[in-house]
């Protein structure tokens, strides 16, 4: 088995996603209990480094969640709240669904981190429907956002061109709680009671570029930093097979 | 001492129109030999309390499939596009739960309790009709608890007088839903001896079980 750290010439070209989860990593510190959801948000678990004592929650039941087991060897009973299979790391717990969300909604839960289809001027995030089009339910979704601590929601900053960060979501709400960070590849955002604070800006953005893709208004008290990515050449190391 | 009911004799238990909660995540801790036995006997019209209904062919999906569900309580139903599409053409009345709320209705129904107050949902459509309580100058939305005639749940072991263990992500809705209907029917992987399951890894207590299915052939 080799490793090979794939570094594009310039910060601009890496994969956004791996971009968004590298800087959401950033956020996770030593003995949080955290919930990623499922689809980019996951992707955050691979950029961790120099941390410890971390736990993974996920909803259906387990706090402790590990990597996908090698093929053939997965545990029919060990899933991740989007059914795909996963083990569970030394020191893991099993729960039912009253204490998972207990751990949810009463506070113990340090961060989760979730997909945004829409966030408004008041950083209330929509990401559960779109009516006529996506009606899955909101499954942990709205229990998540109303009772982690610290809510952070892990998005592209547009979809088909369109932005997805507006003045008032067009769709419907996941929660009335303000969320604590908003991270895509072209900005970290902090939603305050002032508004929009722009706090740093993605590889090769200016307040500019990412005014001109955002349909709210941003507060920028100074020129805000090229966001950190310390993480992100770890995260993108491709493992191979050897020769 | 429990009687080791065949999955035809449970299925037979569960008449037209009953309301019936079933354990399960995705089909991960789901009584899939009770859910079969309910297929083949097919009841009309069913009322169905559950997480999910996991994928078409999979687990509760099965029961939509067949045609039998005629009202259903669930927090998800995004990976079923069947579930989906006879939402939208009115064959299944969807009342959509936050699953922490749903699991709390659950909880709270079972418990003798009248009601969940919480804030999840509010400011969305899962408060509309409902009642806001403030306490202590906080707004809560007041969520209404769930009983069920039937609760049929899935566990690792169970022993001859009904005591049950769980493995895993396979506990989720499973030691809730134990509280709360009339009639417990439990599906374990294994039927152990009493005794096996010492009383600290007991649980859900047998006193809260009507049937264990007999054992898998």
């Amino acid at each position: 088995m080799t490793i090979t750290l794939e570094l594009p010439a310039s910060k601009s070209s890496f994969n956004p996603k791996d971009i968004i989860a590298a800087r959401v990593a950033e956020e996770v510190r030593s003995g949080m209990l955290v919930n990623l959801g499922i689809g980019l948000p996951s992707r955050v678990a691979g950029f961790l480094a120099g941390v410890e004592d971390v736990f993974f929650q996920a909803e259906n039941g387990v706090i402790g969640l590990g990597a996908r087991p090698p093929e053939g060897m997965e545990d029919p009973f060990l899933t991740d709240a989007g059914g795909g299979f996963v083990s569970a790391v030394p020191g893991a717990a099993s729960i039912d669904s009253a204490i998972s969300f207990a751990l949810i909604r009463g506070g113990h839960l340090d961060m989760t981190v979730l997909g945004g289809l829409e966030v408004d001027s008041d950083g209330r995030l929509a990401n559960w429907t779109v009516p006529g089009k996506m009606v899955p339910g909101m499954g942990g979704a709205m229990d998540l956002v109303a009772g982690a601590r610290r809510v952070v929601v892990a998005m592209t900053h547009t979809a088909k061109g369109k932005p997805k960060i507006k003045e008032t979501c067009s769709l419907p709400l996941t929660a009335l709680r303000r969320v604590d960070l908003i991270v895509t590849e072209m900005a970290v955002i902090e939603p305050s009671d002032a508004g929009l604070i722009l706090r740093e800006v993605g590889p090769g953005q200016t307040v500019e570029t990412v005014l001109a893709a955002t349909d709210a208004s941003l507060l920028i008290d100074e020129e805000p930093p090229e966001m950190s990515l310390r993480l992100l050449p770890i995260g993108i190391a491709k493992e191979s097979p050897a020769p | 001492m429990k009687n080791a009911l065949k999955p035809e004799a449970a299925a037979a238990l569960i008449a037209d129109g009953a309301t019936v909660m079933i354990g399960g995540f995705m089909g991960v801790g789901s009584p899939h030999r009770l859910i079969d036995a309910l297929v083949d006997r097919a009841p009309k019209n069913l009322t169905i309390i559950a997480n999910d209904t996991a994928q078409p062919g999979v687990g509760i999906g099965k029961l939509i499939t067949a045609g039998i569900v005629q009202t259903l309580i669930t927090s998800h139903i995004g990976l079923n596009p069947e579930t989906q599409a006879k939402m939208i053409s009115g064959e299944i009345a969807v009342e959509l739960s936050p699953q922490g709320t749903l699991v709390e209705r659950i909880r709270a129904g079972g418990s003798g309790l009248g009601g969940v107050l919480t804030q999840t949902g509010l400011g969305t459509p899962v408060e509309d009709g409902k009642q806001i309580i403030a306490i202590n100058g906080v707004d809560y939305l007041l969520e209404t608890p769930l009983r069920a005639d039937f609760a049929l749940i899935a566990a690792n072991e169970a022993d001859y007088v009904g005591n049950l263990n769980y493995a895993l992500t396979a506990h989720n809705f499973n030691p809730i839903m134990a509280l709360a209907a009339d009639t417990v029917i439990a599906e374990a992987q294994t039927i152990v001896p009493v005794g096996v399951i010492p009383p600290d890894g007991v649980k859900t207590p047998g006193v809260l079980v009507s049937h264990v299915l007999e054992r898998a052939a």
